[in-house]
């Protein structure tokens, strides 16, 4: 077998600018040019599990809410599996468990409806609390900020969760908790990401 | 039983750091903490998977793909194409590239974009592709103009192209830009120069491919984009009990 020494390098990232919308969300940015935009339908028509909302702000250093971003998410259905060939298992048709929100323009508030994501298995032993993986992209971050979110009501798993254990000031940790309130009979997951300051959110280097 | 390789160290020295005082937006929106180093679970070695249906097949022609019916965006017309691989040099088949641009004036069709330059009538500025078996994608579009930003008073961005890619994994996941040989303003702009590789910059600058013109008809560039690689699976079954 072959042997690769001579590796490539990986690409260097750039920021995406102010203008992410137009590549990424061009409805966002004020025009029609797609059939069909990517991402906004996360979990699909068939996804079993509880119906969730989740809704927060990316804040600055200076303490304002950030009104260009872009988040993707990552997550796994109702019973941990991801909608990829190494998921863990099969996922519902039209799961695909991947999404695009960006901020509104005014008020930087972002949102996105899904199913709560189950356990999923641990990198060698046990497993993960349910757990949301954000990809954060904008004007002025120079390469995509990496972050998980999880779920306050999910107390026990969130205190095995071998991710969050390996933050070694635990006070860190609530940063990636988002907390549970109920509108309208609906969960709503509100998660605020700080990019700076005290309460600076846990960022990944994955 | 065997288990799933994971993936290269990011190689954080290549990319721009988070603060970059250079550019000026990066100081209020870079974190301050180190990042906490995690080794890939399930979470991080998966990712969103696409197909065929999810794009249409002119999605990649910005000549037509905004277009009105027998009009074309103005701009020298150029084709950029190239493959989509990762570091071990292996392609990144059925991947989901998508790029945006300013049109051939420097002026983006965005509501937030107020420069004096006019917007064309029939460039969105936007297209998509899936790559093909061997990583392989191409886009036509017009060469997008230089543009000028608030940063320093007299700054410009060189000509660019912004490329989002996905990979396999979400821990691919790559958001960059395309520059174009040649461009005076690559070496003058706080952006780029986040980057503190230069060999890293030169990788982000599409090369004219002249075999790959067509002649009397569009120029060509050539932009190859390297995704992090997985490790071998060969010996992972020895790592069982760590
Ligand atoms: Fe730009």
């Amino acid at each position: 077998m072959a042997k690769h020494l001579d590796y490539l390098r990986e690409s260097a990232s750039q920021t995406a600018g102010p203008y992410v919308h137009i590549g990424l969300a061009p409805g966002a940015a004020g025009f029609d040019i797609y059939r069909r935009e990517l991402g906004w339908d996360i979990a699909g028509p068939n996804a079993k599990g509880e119906r969730i909302r989740v809704e927060g702000l990316v804040i600055d250093g200076m303490g304002a809410p950030i009104k260009d971003v872009m988040l993707e998410i990552w997550q796994a259905n109702a019973e941990g599996h991801y909608a990829h060939p190494e998921g863990g298992g099969p996922v519902e048709e039209g799961f695909r468990g991947w999404g695009r929100v960006i901020t509104d323009f005014a008020t930087g508030e972002w949102g996105f409806d899904t199913v709560k994501p189950g356990k999923t298995r641990g990198r060698n032993i046990g497993t993960q609390a349910p757990h949301l993986n954000l990809w954060i992209v904008a004007r002025g971050i120079n390469i995509g900020l990496n972050t998980r979110m999880y779920f306050a009501d999910e107390v026990e798993a969130n205190a095995k969760d071998p991710v969050l254990n390996l933050i070694e000031w635990e006070n860190r940790r609530a940063t990636l908790i988002a907390q549970r309130i109920e509108r309208d009979g609906l969960p709503v997951y509100r998660f605020e990401i700080r990019l700076q300051g005290e309460a600076e959110t846990v960022f990944f280097d994955l | 039983m065997m288990k799933p390789g994971e993936f290269h160290q990011r190689d954080r020295d290549i990319h721009p750091p988070a603060l970059t005082p250079g550019y000026k937006t990066s100081v209020a929106r870079s974190p301050r903490y180190s990042l906490i180093s995690l080794q890939n679970s399930v979470s991080e070695i998966t990712g969103p998977v696409f197909g065929h249906n999810d794009v249409d097949a002119g999605d990649n022609d910005l000549l037509t793909n905004y277009a009105k019916a027998g009009q074309s965006p103005i701009g020298e017309r150029i084709i950029l194409h190239g493959r989509v691989l990762d570091e071990n040099a292996r392609p990144v088949p059925n991947t989901l590239v998508e790029i945006w641009q300013a049109n051939a004036g420097g002026r983006y069709r965005h509501k937030k974009d107020t420069y004096l330059a006019p917007i064309d009538p029939n460039f969105g500025g936007c297209g998509r592709t899936v790559t093909d078996e061997n990583g392989y994608f191409y886009f036509r579009t017009v060469k997008p103009g230089a543009y000028p930003w608030r940063n320093y008073v007299n700054n410009w961005r060189p000509a660019h192209i912004h490329v989002s890619v996905f990979g396999t994994a979400f821990v691919q996941r790559l958001i960059t830009q395309c520059y174009f040989e040649g461009d005076p303003f690559i070496p003058l702009c706080p952006i780029v120069q986040t980057i503190p590789d230069a060999d890293a910059i030169d990788q982000l600058t599409a090369k004219l491919d002249l075999k790959a013109t067509i002649p009397l008809d569009t120029v060509a560039y050539r932009f190859d984009i390297i995704l992090r690689g997985r490790r071998s699976t060969l010996f992972e079954n020895r790592l069982e009990g760590n």
